[in-house]
């Protein structure tokens, strides 16, 4: 989605897209048993579940995620924020488990538990000693269709969220801006409200709201569940059948992203604040994802960000940090796992006394030089390589390829796609890169962001 | 507190850029999963180009692991340097990770950021390679070189394919022994670490930590930045770079932890060629024991933001304390654990008044301290600090119950084995054993130190231990009906 910071570098989630799908390499470079998608098996229940399992024997632990296909671009109208607050009521309670009771009984045998809302996707997992996976099945089963609200929870939570609102964004001048320079960009598009809610609307979402949206999108049909770890598919086929067989399929509606009318200006927008420091520009582009838009460009347009921002290599750093010494910072990211249309930044913080124009002006230089003289062969190998290399540290960790699956299965790709992923990036030819770029790096379609201390003109 | 250290950029991260804030926005997590700073690194780490920061912390946690079945070997080399090794063949993947004594602490009075900068600078051209060159072969080889900087050890961290073994520790070797430092990177890091220093102090999560630490131990080391000041980051030479890496890089107290897809023999020679030629050395620099002010103050730094960030902590356990397990698991039963700490249930749950709310032990090498972090509206934080007090209090008096004790023992000792992993998170555990000096037979020994902590003790110890008359506060921001008990010093800057 849209979001400014740099997803690549900064190791959250979101950067699933590069990262995780980057996972997959690690299938041709690993043993031959694990050849192709991690050795992930997938079935499905008689009642639409999709459950994927991947076998890892390195520790005798279990990874259970749920992956539910709604997040917060399908908050309703008036409604932002709801998906996230939905994922912290979720912890509040069943009838067969009280508020409270399904963390404490995780944490008592030493596992771990959390969730995350992004904007396509409502995520909740747990990672506990082998022979607690049935538990948590249960736990995750009993969850899916028997959650109890009441304002007694809800009430004291949505302080909860307001002060997690306050903490990411409100507190923090750039997050306040990123948020504005999104909404900007994206005209209509689903992706232009933030993930957490706008303040004036979270303070009115309420029960019936919550339940809501709990009964549209909780349903064993709308979710995919991927356990990781110290397990056979044999096994987890038939607790899987067994915990959640019994759940009841509901109709799902369709997941509506909307998109915006076409740019007919391009967007320029300017913010001083006392607390900023060192002035910041970053521009970002309308670019389509592997769901939306001109799909094929999105491979390319991967590789493309390597080039322009991907580490010390990158022209982007070459030219401002290192030869011109104009820039602190830079940076470029593109996320293409995304339902809706995504977006294709640019970055860069003034180096102190270095002016926005001399800044803007020398990355507008780089964008053209891709534009009109293209790309090298031998840059674009070098990064392909670079980026077929991240994908085999992806798998070095627990996490990894179950978040780069979930990810992929819950936009719809395949876990062939999973596994073409390094291949497919390999196969990118500069003539692919130079056409995503033209197609992508129109100003129009562009929302520019500058950042400034407020002493500063 | 995890959160000032995982967000603030570091110098030499323009590689791992943090566009208009390295706050997440658009994924949203329950709460934060309870992450742990490296001990001694409070506020003060150097991230370079790490984008798996967070996940790096989760294991520097503190008391350090349970058993695992995971053998360790001994690995030594010629030149007598010695690693510890775990193999494991399912991934072509290696992380050999090391640890010098001293740290920021050697940095010459007037000199502070000497340590840090060396850090940022040490890929910046070495050996026969220009900056370019350098950075270009590394990037090539897809080997991720880090170094991290906390009071009391210089860290380094290196993972790599395993088909580039050879060829990546060769850029490590050079990066140690032979640095450049030439003028050009030197000014450009220099100025990342004055613009890292601005943004600190606009920053309140970072202030409110700096505050706390510069009031709870003022002039000695650990009472700065190990970013430095303005003035000491103005003032540091190339003389002076080159000379820490004269008195840190030393055989003498360096730990090694290796993890991955590599045999002994290959390790051995990798750690023969990297560490064995360098100096013997003496052994580190003298720092004094101390022991933070611990008065009860409170302090307040006026600024303009809605929510008002609040450090809190006291006086805590050293690592090598007789009392440590106790103070590990009474930690875990008033704010560690995610969402099961007592200040987590009061704060959040019952009353909405933070995201979160966590302590942890920061056991320095000659200090300790237990520390937390909450952050309010400013018209309600008054009441999370009175909660706060008032815990501290309860626990006080009347300790845990014996259901608190047993859940707190059984999570500590049966979540760590699932925490390992990575070869980055097993290569940091096997660096933290040996700096803590706990023997190689620890991981299997973690469970009975944990489970010897008696509710006779944990009761013992929580009345000694949590003492609200003397829990200092440092809070930023623009808190309503919460007076200071003096005024707050400008944090160094």
């Amino acid at each position: 989605m849209t979001d400014l910071t740099g997803r690549r570098a900064t190791g959250h989630p979101r950067l699933v897209s590069g990262l995780l799908l980057a996972l997959s390499s690690l299938a041709t470079l690993a043993s031959p048993a694990t050849a192709q998608r991690f050795g992930a098996e997938s079935f499905a229940l008689a009642n639409g579940l999709q459950v994927v399992v991947l076998p890892k024997h390195q520790a005798p632990a279990v990874t259970q995620m749920v992956w539910y296909k709604t997040g917060a671009a399908d908050d309703p109208r008036g409604k932002s924020g709801i998906a996230h607050f939905l994922e912290h009521l979720m912890f509040k309670g069943t009838k067969a488990n009280p508020p409270g009771a399904f963390t404490a009984l995780i944490a008592q045998s030493g596992g771990r538990d959390n969730a995350f809302t992004s904007q396509d996707v409502t995520v909740y997992h747990e990672t506990v000693a082998k022979d607690r996976l049935e538990m948590v099945m249960r736990l995750e089963a009993d969850r899916m269709t028997g959650l109890q609200i009441s304002d007694e929870v809800l009430l004291p939570e949505r302080e909860v969220i307001l002060e997690e609102r306050r903490m990411r964004i409100d507190n923090d001048p750039t997050a306040l801006f990123r948020e504005q320079l999104t909404a900007n960009l994206f005209l209509n598009d689903s992706y232009r409200i933030p993930t957490i809610g706008w303040e004036h609307e979270m303070r009115t979402l309420n029960t019936e709201d919550a339940l809501a949206a709990y009964r549209k999108w909780y349903a064993p049909n709308n979710a995919v569940l991927i356990v990781s770890g110290d397990v056979e598919t044999a096994e987890v086929r038939a607790l899987a059948e067994r915990i959640y067989g019994p759940l009841e399929a509901r109709r799902i509606p369709e997941r509506l992203r909307l998109e915006g009318p076409p740019h007919r200006a391009a967007v320029r927008l300017e913010m001083k604040h006392p607390r900023i420091t060192q002035a910041s520009w970053r521009r970002a582009y309308i670019a389509p994802s592997y769901r939306a838009g001109a799909t094929g460009h999105a491979y390319a347009l991967q590789v493309l960000a390597e080039i322009l921002g991907g580490g010390s290599e990158s022209r982007l750093y070459q030219s401002l940090v290192l030869k011109q010494g104009i820039a602190l910072s830079v940076s470029a990211d593109y996320a293409p796992s995304e339902l809706g249309l995504s977006s294709f930044g640019v970055y860069a913080s003034a180096k102190p006394g270095v002016a926005i124009p001399d800044l803007e002006a020398a990355i507008d230089a780089e964008l053209r030089r891709v534009l009109q003289q293209g790309v090298e062969p031998d840059e674009v190998k070098r990064a392909e390589a670079r980026m077929q290399a991240a994908a085999i540290y992806a798998s070095d960790g627990h996490s990894g390829p179950a978040n780069i699956i979930g990810t992929a299965l819950s936009i719809g790709q395949s876990l062939d796609d999973v596994a073409a992923w390094p291949d497919r990036i390999g196969a990118v030819t500069p003539a692919e890169i130079e056409a995503a770029a033209r197609a992508v790096l129109v100003e129009r379609n562009s929302a520019t962001g500058i950042l400034l201390p407020e002493h500063t003109s | 507190m995890s959160r000032p250290t995982l967000n603030t950029p570091c110098p030499g991260s323009s590689r791992a850029p943090t566009p208009f804030g390295t706050t997440g926005t658009d994924v949203l997590r329950r709460g934060w999963p309870g992450r742990a700073r490296p001990r001694g690194c409070f506020v003060l780490q150097i991230a370079r180009r790490l984008a798996a920061l967070g996940f790096a912390f989760t294991l520097l946690l503190a008391a350090v692991p349970a058993r695992a079945a995971m053998p360790i070997q001994e690995v030594v080399g010629a030149s007598g340097v010695k690693a510890w090794l775990v193999e494991d063949h399912s991934l072509p993947v290696v992380t050999l990770r090391f640890s010098f004594p001293g740290g920021a602490s050697l940095d010459a009075t007037g000199k502070a950021g000497t340590a840090w900068m060396t850090g940022a600078l040490l890929d910046e051209g070495a050996g026969p390679y220009q900056t370019a060159l350098f950075h270009q072969l590394m990037a090539d080889l897809a080997g991720e070189l880090r170094f991290s900087v906390g009071h009391d050890s210089f860290g380094g961290s290196l993972r790599m394919l395993k088909r580039n073994l050879k060829e990546t520790t060769e850029l490590l070797r050079l990066a140690l022994s032979q640095p450049h430092f030439a003028p050009e990177p030197v000014e450009r890091i220099r100025a990342e670490t004055l613009a890292q220093l601005s943004r600190q102090a606009r920053n309140p999560r970072s202030l409110s930590g700096r505050l706390w630490m510069r009031d709870a131990f003022e002039d000695h080391p650990y009472g700065g930045n190990s970013e430095g000041t303005e003035q000491s980051v103005a003032a540091i030479t190339r003389d002076d770079l080159a000379g820490f890496v004269g008195a840190a890089f030393h055989r003498n107290g360096l730990v090694m932890g290796a993890v991955g897809d590599v045999t002994v023999d290959e390790l051995r020679e990798v750690i023969d060629k990297v560490f064995g030629q360098l100096p013997a050395g003496d052994a580190a620099a003298q720092v004094a024991d101390t022991r933070p002010a611990d008065n009860g103050a409170l302090v307040i730094s006026r600024a303009a933001v809605p929510q008002s960030v609040v450090t809190f902590g006291q006086a805590g356990p050293k690592r090598g304390d007789p009392d440590w397990y106790a103070a590990y698991v009474l930690n875990d039963i008033i704010g560690g654990g995610g969402f099961r700490g007592r200040l987590m249930k009061e704060i959040r749950d019952k009353r909405g008044l933070a995201y979160g709310v966590s302590t942890s032990l920061m056991p320095f090498r000659h200090a300790g301290l237990i520390v937390g972090s909450v952050a309010t509206a400013n018209d309600r934080v008054a009441e999370s600090v009175a909660l706060i007090r008032q815990e501290w209090q309860r626990m006080r008096e009347q300790g845990p119950t014996q259901a608190e004790l047993d859940d707190a023992k059984n999570y500590l000792t049966g979540s760590f084995p699932l925490t390992l992993d990575s070869t980055q998170h097993i290569a940091a555990v096997l660096v933290q054993i040996q700096e803590d000096k706990l023997g190689i037979d620890y991981l299997d020994r973690r469970t009975e130190l944990i489970g010897a902590v008696t509710l006779d003790k944990a009761r013992a110890l929580a009345n000694k231990l949590f003492d609200p008359a003397r829990l200092r506060f440092a809070v930023v921001g623009d808190p309503q009906n919460l007076e200071a008990t003096r005024p707050a010093h400008a944090p160094a800057e």
